[in-house]
């Protein structure tokens, strides 16, 4: 469904990925590894069209879309939970859910996508006339997946669904990636928390300075010894 | 208390109106776009002129020479947007300053070179209100009357659109409103015309009240950006509120004094404030 094919991109002569080739089959769910500064959230940046790509070929269902800038890449089914959450902290909870559904399609099934988003996280119904910015964190990143679910996205881009939550809430984080993956969405999803996200996923890259250094499937690289070694610390 | 003072009061919380739809529009702009429109009054006053010569000069009816003025000011606000603003976009904020403060001379100097420095009166008289023995301009209760439906409008459309949504979202976060499909250059458009169709209507209150001529975008202009300051720049809620207090306080100063010393006490007040609170009364 998205494929990548040797995708360069940087920040002005800064270059940030070398040549990065990737694919992610309708219906799995492919997970990015590596430490801090690897330029994982820049290969979610570049697919999202928030960076520009310098050279390579980007392909939704076959066609090209790289290039785009991001608010076409929602329009090719391309949704993007940004690292940090990033909710509009004085919007509420449902003005930031529909936020998410402003492009034509999204707005003309917006009361049928709600009512999906408060199936699957039916905290965000009770919470719908609260500041966004005012609840925990563990229910922001709730309503951070659930507006990016409202433009019904055929990918979804997850960048450290866990960072800065709590042991407990990282645990709930992950079930609702598993739910997610069950009503059949195509996820990429990038993470430093290794072990668990190689539990949820079926695919796994390993990005380091830039370049994509291993790939397997998520059992694979779970019994990989360098992997074991350096990122899951057995 | 003083019949008087309350007269003054009254007045003055009517012109409050006026320039709370200011604040309103300037406050809407540095928000969204991240910039200081230095020469906003200055759009005012071109608002100004073309009602004067729909009305005064063409015979153009009242309320039709207002609707064109507006409309052609909100055009003027995309205009200014596009020629000037758009281009500094990444610059420091020094070079935004520039070009804006720019647009200002540039704006004043056209009208002096276009119609002199005469003073011109759309010539409508409006009647002045006796309400239990106190005198009230019916102009500044019509300018009143209509700023607050104005801002009302203002409000539902923020709160209530998709369009609306999108311009306080990308307020909050203007990198990520992309990834939710918002073409951030269309919003800042919108918000342009929306900025300039505000500084169109004020001009058409202002009309009815003030005589028009280059530099009367001068006698307003620092007020309204004392006002935004004040009411923390970009806080569309507080330059609203500000606008009623520094109204007052122009009010009983003029009422024990002159209007020139309430000024200087206004001022007085706002330099004080921030040293108290910098980042304006209503801060978050």
């Amino acid at each position: 469904m998205l494929s990548l094919a040797s995708v360069s991109a940087g920040y002005g002569s800064f270059q940030a990925l070398f040549g990065v080739s990737l694919e992610v089959p309708k219906g799995e769910a492919g997970g990015v590894i590596g430490p801090n500064g690897a330029g994982k959230t820049t290969l979610m940046r570049v697919i999202s069209g928030l960076i520009p790509m310098q050279e390579g070929v980007m392909t939704m269902d076959g066609r090209p879309v790289g290039g785009l800038p991001a608010h076409r890449m929602v329009e090719q089914g391309i949704a993007h939970v940004p690292e940090g959450r990033r909710l509009f902290p004085r919007l509420t909870v449902e003005e930031n859910l529909r936020i998410g559904a402003f492009i034509p399609q999204a707005r003309a099934r917006f009361a049928d996508q709600l009512d999906w988003v408060y199936t699957l996280f039916p905290r965000l119904k009770d919470r719908r006339e609260q500041a966004a910015g005012t609840m925990s964190g563990g229910e922001q990143q709730m309503c951070a997946i659930g507006r990016a679910l409202m433009s019904k996205p055929k990918v979804l881009l997850m960048d450290e669904p866990s960072a800065g939550l709590a042991p407990l809430v990282v645990q709930q984080v992950f079930d609702l990636v598993r739910r997610i993956r069950e009503e059949g969405l195509t996820v990429l999803i990038v993470e430093q928390n290794v072990q668990q996200v190689l539990d949820v996923v079926d695919r796994a890259y390993l990005l380091e300075v830039g370049s994509i250094k291993l790939s397997g499937s998520a059992a694979e690289l779970k019994n990989n010894s360098f992997i074991r070694q350096s990122y899951i610390g057995l | 208390m003083d019949i008087y003072l309350l007269e003054a009061i009254i007045n003055r919380i009517l012109l409050g109106g006026v320039l709370a739809l200011l604040a309103l529009g300037l406050n809407l702009i540095f928000g969204v776009i991240d910039v200081v429109w230095i020469a906003y009054a200055d759009i005012v006053m071109c608002g100004m002129y073309a009602l004067y010569f729909l009305y005064a000069e063409y015979g153009v009816p009242l309320p039709v020479a207002c609707l064109i003025a507006i409309i052609g000011v909100s055009i003027l606000g995309v205009v200014v947007h596009l020629l000037i603003i758009a281009p500094v976009l990444n610059s420091p904020p020094l070079n935004q300053l520039l070009a804006t403060g720019g647009l200002l001379f540039f704006l004043q100097s056209f009208a002096t070179l276009l119609f002199g420095t005469d003073f011109r009166n759309i010539g409508v008289r409006l009647p002045i209100l006796e309400f239990a023995t106190m005198y009230i301009s019916f102009a500044r209760l019509i300018a009143f009357m209509v700023g607050l439906i104005g801002a009302v409008v203002l409000y539902l459309f923020l709160k209530r659109t998709y369009i609306g949504t999108a311009i306080r979202a990308i307020a909050q976060d203007r990198d990520i409103v992309g990834l939710m499909g918002v073409d951030q250059r269309r919003i800042y458009l919108v918000t342009s015309a929306i900025g300039g169709a505000l500084a169109g209507l004020a001009a058409c209150l202002l009309a009815l009240q003030y005589d028009v001529h280059p530099f009367i975008g001068n006698t307003f202009g620092p007020v309204i950006f004392m006002i935004c300051v004040l009411g923390g720049l970009g806080n569309m809620i507080g330059g609203f509120a500000a606008s009623f207090i520094i109204s007052q306080i122009i009010a009983i100063g003029g009422y024990y004094s002159n209007t020139e010393w309430s000024y200087v006490l206004a001022f007085t007040f706002f330099i004080v404030l921030m040293f108290i609170r910098p980042r304006g009364l209503f801060a978050r």
